[in-house]
Parts: C-alpha cells; structure tokens; sequence
C-alpha cells in the first residue's frame, strides 16, 4: 500500500514529522516499507511565463527569453529548449536556486547574459526523461514556488500490510490507525445522501445471497465521460502508484484509495435487463477489462445481465460492459463480497487486481453505502450527470462476535503488568466498544476489523498499542531436568566430525535436481516430481546425493583445485512403496562423500599418490565403526555410477546400507575428470547405533606371531578366505590379518600369494612353541581345505 | 724410589693430544698399559724393603688414580665430542613444510547448526527433525492456514506432481515444506501420544524451500524453529529467549532485540524480531505465541497450556556472524569459500 503524506495528513495530522510518523507506523505493526520524497529536493523554483523568445546571436540551437517571475522586471535567460516560445509557462529556476546536481548563477551564455534556467521536469527529479520544458497550463499563478504548485512537499509511504490488516488499505483506514497510535484527532469525512432527482432504478436480484450479502448500486445519467480529471485527484492516485485513466474510473479508483471500497461501473446502455448477482455456470465464458478471455466454476461469482456474466464479482469487470469516452449513462455498483467467496479466485485465473486483493482480505461492510455515495458525488462534480435514487439489496450482513478479553489472561501471555484502566483507554483508543465487569471486558469488535475473533487477537492490539518495545524481555522459569544422552546413540554431528577428521569438506547442493542425473547417474526411473520447478534442470527430488558432489567437484576443479573431498548430509526422497504411510513419499538421510586426486598436498618430501579405494574404503570403516560388509553386486544390479570391478555394495547387519566405488569411467568422460574419482554413501540412520563398551578381562600372558604364505586362486576374496577362518573358531587363534599380497614370477599364473600374521593366546597359560605350531596346521587345513590354498614353500 | 708426581701432568697432556678413543687408548697405554710408567713403578716396588712397601705402594696409587681420573676425563670429553658432530650432522632444516593431513571442514551453515543447537541444548532444548515433501495439512491446514488464505500467497510454494504417486491415495497436495514451524505439529502430536511431560521444548533445525531466486533469495535456505509449550510461559519470556540465544550466538552482551507486530496465522500475538546491529535493526526473523488453533488441531488445551514459538534463518545468521556478503556462496561450494571455515 502506497500513499502520500499529505493525503493521509487531510484524515489524521500528529505532531510527529515525517521520520516520526514512518517509526510509529513500523512499530505499530504497519510496516513502513519505503520512504520517498515526491520529487527531487530543490529550491527557488518558480512559475515562469515566456513573454519572447529570440535566436541567439551566435548560437543556433539557443534562444533568449525574456520571462516574468512576477518581479518588476523581466529576467532575460538563454535556453535550449525546443519547445522554449513566447506565452509558455513552465518552471523557472532564479539565480541561488539549488536543483539536483546544479547550482543556478548568473551566468553568460555564448556572450548572452543570462539570470536562471527554464526547467525540464527531468531537471526537477520529477521523471527519469523529459522532452523539453515543463508545460504549465494558463491558469497557473507567475512567480507561485514550482514545490508549492506541484505540492512537492510530500512524501510517499509504502507499507508491507500484513494480510490480517484490511481495515488499512485505504488512507482513511491507516489515518484512523494513526489516530489510534498517536492520540491525534481523526477527521471523519461526511458523506451526505446525494440529493435524487430521478427515481429511475436498475432491477437487481441478487441470488447468491450468503456470498454477496449487501449490493447497492445508481443508476448516473448525462454524465459527461470525457471530462478532465483534476490535478488533485490525479496526484493523489499516482502518489498511490494508479495510472490515471479517465474521469469515472479515476473517481472510483479513488475512493477506493481513500475509503478501501472498490467499486465499479458499468456502461449502463450497454446493459441488458436486470442485473443479477449469481455463482457462474460450469465453463461460462466472460471477456475481463484486461481482454483476458476466461472459462468460470461454479464457485466463481459473478454480475449478469441476460447476456450473461458481464463481470467476476469483487475482481474484475467484464469487457462488454466497460465504461467507455462515449458512455454518457453508468450504473455504478458498490457491493460486499464475503472474503471466503473471493479468495483464491483471482490467483486461480493468475489475477490480482486491487479489488480481490481488499476483497479477499475483507471490506468494512458499513461502508458500502457511503462509497457508492461518495462515489456519485465526485461523479456529480466533476462528470455532471443526473443520480438516481440508490437500489440496495441486503441479506444477512456478517455479524461481529464479542469478544471477552480477561485482563488476567492478557497480563499472564503477556507478561507484562497492564492495569484495568490501561487496557480500557487502549481499546477506546481504537475505536473498540466493550463493557467490563470483573477485570472482564466484553470487546465488539468494529464492522472493518476482520482480524478480531478471539482473545489472543484482543490481546494482540492491546500489545500493539501498548508498544511490544515497551515489553522486557524475562528469562522463563521452569524445573531444571537433564536432557536424555544416550551414549549408544550417536547424532549425525559425529559422522561429519569423522569425516572431517579424514580430511572431508562438507557441502551443502540443492535437493532438487536434473532429472538426467537421476535416470542416468543414480537409476531412478521415477523420481520424485516438482510441479513448479524453478529450473528446468532443478525438476526432480533427488535420491542420492553424488550429482550434486560431482557438480561441485567440476566446479571446483574449473577453479584449478587439485584434489578435494567432498561430503554432503542430505535427504534423499522416493516414492512410498507403503500405501499405508499417511505420507506418500518416503525420505531417509544420507552421508555421501567424494574423493578425487593426490591423497594429500604434494611434499617436498615423497612422491604422493593418487586416491584409490582402499583409502576410501577406510573412510566407510570409520563410519560404520568397522562393521560393514562389502559385497560385489551381482552383474545387472551394479550400480551405473560405479565401476563394476571397483565398487561394492556396503552392508551392515546383513543389511544394504549403501554403495562404495570408483566412478564409471563413461561417467569420468562425461564429467571431462582428468582423473578418476572414489565416492561412498551411506544411510546415517544404520550408523547411529553404537554399541556401548563391554569389558573383557585383559589378559596377562603374551601372544606368539607366527607368518603364514599361503598360494590361493587369484579370484578368491581375502574376506572370504578370513570370514572362513573367523566361522572355524580355531582354538588359540586370535588375530588373521593380510600384510601382504604377491603375483607374477614365481607364483602360478592364475594363482596369487597371499601372507598373514597369525597371533595366537591363551588366556590362561603362556603359549609353548608345539601349542602353536597344532594350531597353524589347524588354520591352514582350514585354508586348504576350504579354499584350495597351498603352503607358499 | 723417584718422584712420579710429574707422570700426572705429563699424562694430562699427553691425553689432551689424543682427539680420538683409538689414540686415546694408545696414550693410555704409555701409563698404565702392560709396560706402562705405573705399571712399571709397581713392579719396582718389589725391590723396596717391605717396610718402605706400603708407603711407595700408596704413593703410586695416589698417581695411578689421578691418571686414571684424567683417562676418563678425557674419554667423555672425545664421546661427547664426537656427539655433538654427529648431532651436528643430523640437524634439519626444520622450517621446512610440514607433513600435513589433509584438513577438513564443515559447511558455515552446519557450523551455525551446531552452535544453535549446543546454546538451546543447554538450556534443556531437544531437537526435533520433520519431513520435507510435507502435506498440505502439516505445512499449512494445522499451522490455521486454510485454503485461499492470502498467507498462502506469502508462501510461494513447490508442489510436487503428485502423478506417479501410487494409486487410490486420497491425499491433498503434497508440498516441499516452506517452513520449519510443521515440525511443531508432528512434535505435539507425537508428545501428546507417547504421554511426554510439559513443557515441550524442542528446536527443529532444517532444510526449506520457497520458489523465490534472486541475490537474496534462495530456492533452498534453512530455518531453525523454536517452540516452548506449557503452563505459564509468556510473550515476555520469549522475547528473554530470543535475547539470551541472540546474545550468546553473537557473543555481545550488549546485543538487543526488538519486537515488531506483525501477522503470521499459527502465532497471536505475533511479531518480526529484530536485533541491534551496528547502530541500527536487522529482522531477523518471526515469533510469536501459538495460535489456539494450532494447539486445538494437535488436541492440547489452549485455556491450560500456551506455548511460543520462533523461526530464524540460519544462512542471515551465518551471514551477520562471519560477515559473508552474498547468500549465493553458500550453495555455490567453492572451496576458496568453504575452508575459510575450517577450525
């Protein structure tokens, strides 16, 4: 809502100057927005009439004028304004003046003494562009101050109205705000009956009662439809930022502005019969102001005629019906529409027009009348015109609940101490009726106050009126009991602290992404949808989180970075396979991460490799607190982000957890990556559990390490191989661990060497040498047995 | 017998000269070796009458001691010697770039996560997490947004194309959250069912999304909302936990919060918070006391329990707290910007 000051100073003129006024708007709740001076600041400005205008003596594109100022004597200025001709008025700025960006001098021009500037109204800050000077009309006083004219001593105000705030969008609605806030008296306008001098009416139905509950409307004959606008009015309406457009919509547009009524009129020859206020027909068309050609519902209501609907009620007239240069009768209509009948329409047919935008949010409905009165008078006055007696139809106009305000609940939600004799000033302040009994009051809230229906919104005036500034701030008081901490429980702050240990950067990508990279990259064929994508290529949810890592390595690496690791915590989203969720799509957490190029900075020192899985591979261990499986997919089910022979499925539990692998080489390409990538996720719900620490009894004899080479097929898992000895349960034997891996010379083709160190116990007595060696030839009768090795000679 | 007095200082010098243990045995020799001048005394002590013995004998041991107490002098001194060039040979350059590992970070938005979390934690706040595709109901029904309310304007809204859902769901339309305060809903509920006492105290930290992308706006941002139901709490209160959390995050005791009237459907009163900042307001985010309504959709009763609740952005908070000036840094990852958050 914009408006000027001075407008709203005609309703309502408190002590506070501009900045003043701005503060207590804002804190009131009405949010001072912007705040603008009309114009430019300038000074010594005055109405100027060209009495001649004659070619520079030396300059072609110059004139010199010699113009009154009211002074007793001409000023003789040189100009170059194209349209600069004797009997023109247009400002004059005088020697002294101070215009933005220019001091006025006395000055010579080509030789031509010259005393002031005739002024453009570019030159006054009025418009970004201007063609020649500002042309004043004849009737304009010589020498009257340019700002005083213009009234340029004002300001515009816009405010950020929140939706529960109707009774505001008008300048008489905000005055009386103002009035509320500061104490200062309102003005009232008084709006008299016109006086009738015909009795001709218009028949109105009005069938849909409980939507349209008060119709008034006049018939206005003879008007002259092509009559000027006064500048007032149309300063008025532009300072609101409304275009002018011709005399009668101007005056409907400005009461709407100044009473937040909206009206509308109608060409009342080219009405045909009655005008009947109805819900449209299923698909009825109707052709608005704005030449949109729209398809109605049945819920949409509408003005008709027998033509049919001839405007959306309470958004927009209809074409056929529009007040036009020739119309010389109008029916002018004033209506309330409830806010449930309007609301949403509008934005269902992508309008929003100022009436839906009050309509929607609510009408004072006691206004009605006094608009369409209001209306008809400027009507009178400025177009001529003949009124006619007023048709008003009313159903059952909303009524206003009381509200019981309890001073105790108010001081108690509040917190505040506010006194029964504060209160009640503050609800006569606004305006507000009440009776009290008891520290009770009863509230009747006014007809234009939609927002007040229960007691909190009571409350919420009086704190607004009160001032929230005026509200201390006071710690709570409440029992002090520890929160739960499970310690087998963890939270995913500690997975990003592992990561970030292992040197992990966490990003954050959007959730929304390319529909390619789910088909493609992650093997999603039905992806989660957004109906109104922001992007194109931000049109789906996604279910993994490594195009969003990929795109910001790329980023990255465009950024001549030579390595990075990347990890994202982030949800993915899917299509519920559970017809019985309340919820149709299913979400879980993910961890993701990327790993790509030297495994840390180049040294000075030693040769730095470049990252391969097993690296990664000690990341994921990490985070599955060294619990995880890995298992190569089955061909056909690998992942198309993976390398089929570098990548494995991560299991916890006997459960899919996730993916661990080297990018697909196809994928590298795609990416134009000088290397490959190693890229993990996980989901974080699994990772969360942790079991608490179980004591054992720490041993007190010492274990024997043994070596053991064994010869193994080169196909054989070495996890395979050691889950086997785990499930054997060899006695003594308590650690197997790999150290190395040979093949080539010496060793079969086909065939690969595999060395383990063997740490045998016994928790009771110290191992003697023929202990452990029954024990080796246990485990590798285990490995020959199961797995085919051999003893590596 | 001859004075032997003089062997001492001959013996001293005579180590002095020696610079390795090799010559410094040889030396060695000289003194007290098989044909040493000691060695030799003592075999000239057979020759003395054995009354005389004992007084040569001791004399000489007098002087082997001292010889011997020069020896071992000495020794140290060649081993320490040759430490300290060997030490010496050993020195690095020790300016030298170290070894490193490389060194992660978390994002700035998480590093504001964390430290909401920590400061509500400690006063007995609990998280709370929500989904994100939410209902209609959730995100605006219970929250007293009906349909066509102009609120839902202010929301401007993701949908998601309901099309490939499965069949016979009876759902309304399904939304990306635009706000954390849905949480609220899900976390009374589920409260009231599993019987938790009051007051309900909960911060639900998380992803949202608005279709709203320019220099300030992100399609994506993150909230945190704030919610306290119980007996007695009040509008005054919430402005002290707002202060004490504004005061505490930004480490400035002087930092003060004003409220500003304002309308949100599922508070009333309501209110915009602003803080002081260098001399003038920042809004930083909305409040206010939960709408009965809002509590009635969750079945708690608004004549006994009231509650407040807050939504703050994290990526203004994050913003104001290491001054980082455009919004658009935060999703862009670009590492230059990210590790400049590494702790």
């Amino acid at each position: 809502m914009q408006f000027s000051e001075n407008w709203l100073r005609t309703f309502v003129n408190p002590t506070h100057n501009t900045e003043e006024l701005s503060h207590a708007l804002t804190m009131a709740g009405l949010e001072v927005e912007d705040l603008q001076p009309v114009g430019a600041l300038f000074s010594k400005v005055v109405i100027g009439k060209i009495l001649s205008a004659d070619k520079h003596p030396d300059a072609d594109r110059l004139q010199v004028c010699k113009v009154d100022v009211g002074l007793t004597e001409p000023l003789q200025i040189v100009c170059g304004a194209g349209n600069a001709r004797a009997g023109l008025f247009a400002p004059c700025a005088l020697v002294g003046a101070e215009l933005p960006g220019i001091s006025i001098k006395q000055a010579k021009v080509r030789g031509i003494e010259s005393s002031g500037m005739m002024c453009s109204a570019k030159e006054l800050g009025l418009a970004t562009e201007a063609d020649g000077l500002l042309e004043l009309p004849q009737t304009v006083t010589i020498g009257e101050n340019i700002r005083d004219y213009l009234a340029l001593n004002d300001h515009l105000f816009t405010l950020k109205l929140t939706p529960n705030r109707s009774d505001c969008l008008s300048i008489f609605g905000i005055a009386r705000d103002v009035a509320a806030i500061t104490g200062a008296p309102l003005t009232v306008p008084v709006i008299k009956d016109l006086d009738v001098v015909s009795t001709t009416t218009k028949n109105v139905i009005v069938t849909a009662d409980e939507a349209c509950t008060l119709y008034c409307g006049r018939l206005i004959t003879s008007v002259n439809a092509q009559s000027k606008t006064p500048d007032w009015m149309i300063r008025c309406l532009e300072r609101s930022g409304i275009r002018s457009i011709s005399a009668v919509v101007n005056i409907t547009n400005y009461v709407l502005l100044e009473l937040g009524q909206p009206l509308h009129a109608y060409d009342a020859d080219k009405l045909q019969g009655d005008i009947i206020v109805r819900f449209a027909q299923a698909e009825e068309p109707i052709t608005l102001l704005n030449e949109q050609a729209v398809k109605l519902a049945t819920d949409d209501l509408v003005i008709a005629d027998n033509s049919g609907a001839i405007a959306l009620a309470g958004i927009m007239g209809g074409a056929t019906t529009a007040v036009s240069n020739s119309t010389s009768n109008i029916f002018l209509e004033s209506a309330f529409f409830t806010p449930d009948t309007i609301a949403g329409k509008a934005r269902r047919l992508g309008l929003s027009t100022d009436s839906s935008y009050r309509f929607e949010r609510g009408v004072d409905y006691s206004n009605t009348l006094k608009a369409l009165e209001r209306a008809s008078a400027l009507i009178l006055e400025i177009c001529g015109g003949n009124a006619t007696q007023v048709i008003k139809k009313q159903g059952s106009i909303p009524v206003r609940k009381a509200v019981d305000l309890r001073l105790a609940k108010l001081v108690s939600l509040l917190g505040i101490s506010l006194s029964h004799q504060q209160v009640a000033t503050i609800l006569t302040r606004l305006g507000f009726s009440f009776n009290e009994k008891n520290d009770v009051f009863t509230v009747m809230p006014p007809s234009y106050r939609f927002d007040i229906k229960i007691e909190e919104d009571l409350i919420e005036e009086i704190a607004r009126l009160h001032g929230y500034e005026h509200i201390q701030a006071i710690a709570p008081q409440a029992p002090l009991n520890m929160l739960p901490v499970p310690e087998s429980r963890l939270n995913d702050w500690t997975l990003r602290n592992q990561l970030v240990e292992d040197g992990y950067q966490e990003i954050i990508t959007y959730s929304f992404v390319d529909e390619s990279w789910e088909h493609d990259l992650l093997g999603n064929k039905i992806p989660v949808k957004l109906k109104n994508p922001i992007a194109s290529n931000m049109n789906v949810m996604r279910s993994g989180l490594w195009g969003g890592l990929l795109d910001a390595l790329v980023y990255n690496l465009n950024r001549k970075q030579s390595r990075a690791q990347l990890f994202e915590v982030g949800t993915s989203y899917a299509i519920s396979k559970d017809d019985q969720r309340d919820n149709a799509y299913s979400e879980s957490q993910l961890i993701s991460g990327l790993f790509y190029g030297p495994i840390r900075q180049e040294h000075w020192a030693e040769e730095v490799r470049d990252v391969d899985f097993y690296d990664v591979k000690a990341n994921v261990d990490k985070l599955t607190h060294g619990k995880a499986k890995y298992q190569v997919a089955d061909v056909g089910h690998q992942h198309p982000a993976l390398h089929p022979g570098q990548s494995a499925q991560v299991l916890m539990n006997g459960i899919k957890i996730g993916w661990i692998g080297k990018l697909h080489p196809k994928w590298q390409q795609h990416y134009d990556l000088p290397k490959s990538t190693v890229m993990f996720e996980l989901e974080v719900a699994p990772l969360l559990n942790i079991p608490l620490p179980n004591y054992t009894e720490v041993t007190k004899t010492l274990p024997i390490r043994r070596d053991l080479a064994v010869i193994v097929d080169e196909n054989l898992a070495v996890q395979t191989l050691l889950d086997g000895i785990k499930k054997a349960q060899i006695p003594l034997i308590n650690e197997v661990s790999l150290f190395d891996i040979y093949k080539g010379k010496g060793i079969e083709t086909g065939k690969k060497s595999l060395a383990f160190l063997v740490l045998m116990q016994d928790t009771h007595k110290t191992l003697i040498d023929n202990d452990a060696e029954a024990a080796m030839a246990k485990l590798l009768g285990v490995m020959t047995n199961q797995f085919g090795a051999t003893l590596r000679s | 017998m001859q004075n032997l007095d003089p062997l001492i200082s001959q013996a001293k010098s005579d180590f002095a000269l020696s610079v390795t243990i090799t010559d410094l045995e040889n030396t060695k020799a000289k003194y007290l070796g098989k044909n040493g001048a000691l060695t030799e005394a003592m075999k000239g002590l057979g020759k003395l009458s054995p009354d005389d013995r004992p007084a040569a004998g001791a004399k000489i041991n007098v002087v082997k001691q001292a010889v011997e107490e020069a020896l071992k002098d000495r020794r140290e001194t060649i081993l320490k010697d040759e430490q300290d060039k060997q030490l010496a040979s050993e020195a690095l350059d020790i300016t030298l770039p170290a070894r490193k590992k490389p060194q992660g970070g978390l994002h700035p938005v998480t590093l504001t996560l964390q430290r909401i979390e920590t400061l509500f934690h400690s006063i007995g706040f609990s998280v709370a997490t929500g989904p994100e595709i939410e209902t209609d109901f959730y995100n605006f029904t219970a929250l007293n947004i009906p349909e066509n309310h102009p609120a839902r304007a202010m929301h401007d809204t993701f949908y998601v194309d309901s099309q490939d859902r499965a069949k016979n769901k009876t759902l309304g339309d399904q939304v990306l959250r635009t706000h954390t305060s849905p949480v609220q809903v899900h976390y009374m509920q589920d409260a009231l069912k599993n019987n938790l006492p009051f007051p309900l105290k909960i911060i639900a930290p998380g992803r949202v999304y608005r279709v709203d992308s320019d220099a300030t706006h992100s399609p994506m941002f993150h909230q945190v909302e704030g919610l306290w139901v119980d007996e007695s709490i009040s509008f005054a209160n919430l402005k002290g936990v707002v202060q004490d959390f504004l005061q505490r995050f930004f480490e400035d005791d002087d930092l003060t919060v004003r409220f500003r009237p304002s309308f949100f459907p599922f508070t009333e009163p309501s209110a915009e918070m602003d803080m002081s900042w260098n001399g003038g307001w920042l809004e930083i985010g909305g409040c206010g006391m939960v709408h009965p309504e809002v509590l009635k959709h969750v079945g708690i009763d608004s004549e006994k329990y009231r509650g407040f609740a807050f939504g703050l952005g994290i990526e203004r908070l994050t913003m104001l707290r290491y001054g980082v000036n455009d919004l658009r840094h935060f999703f862009n990852n670009d590492l230059r910007f990210l590790q400049q958050f590494t702790k």
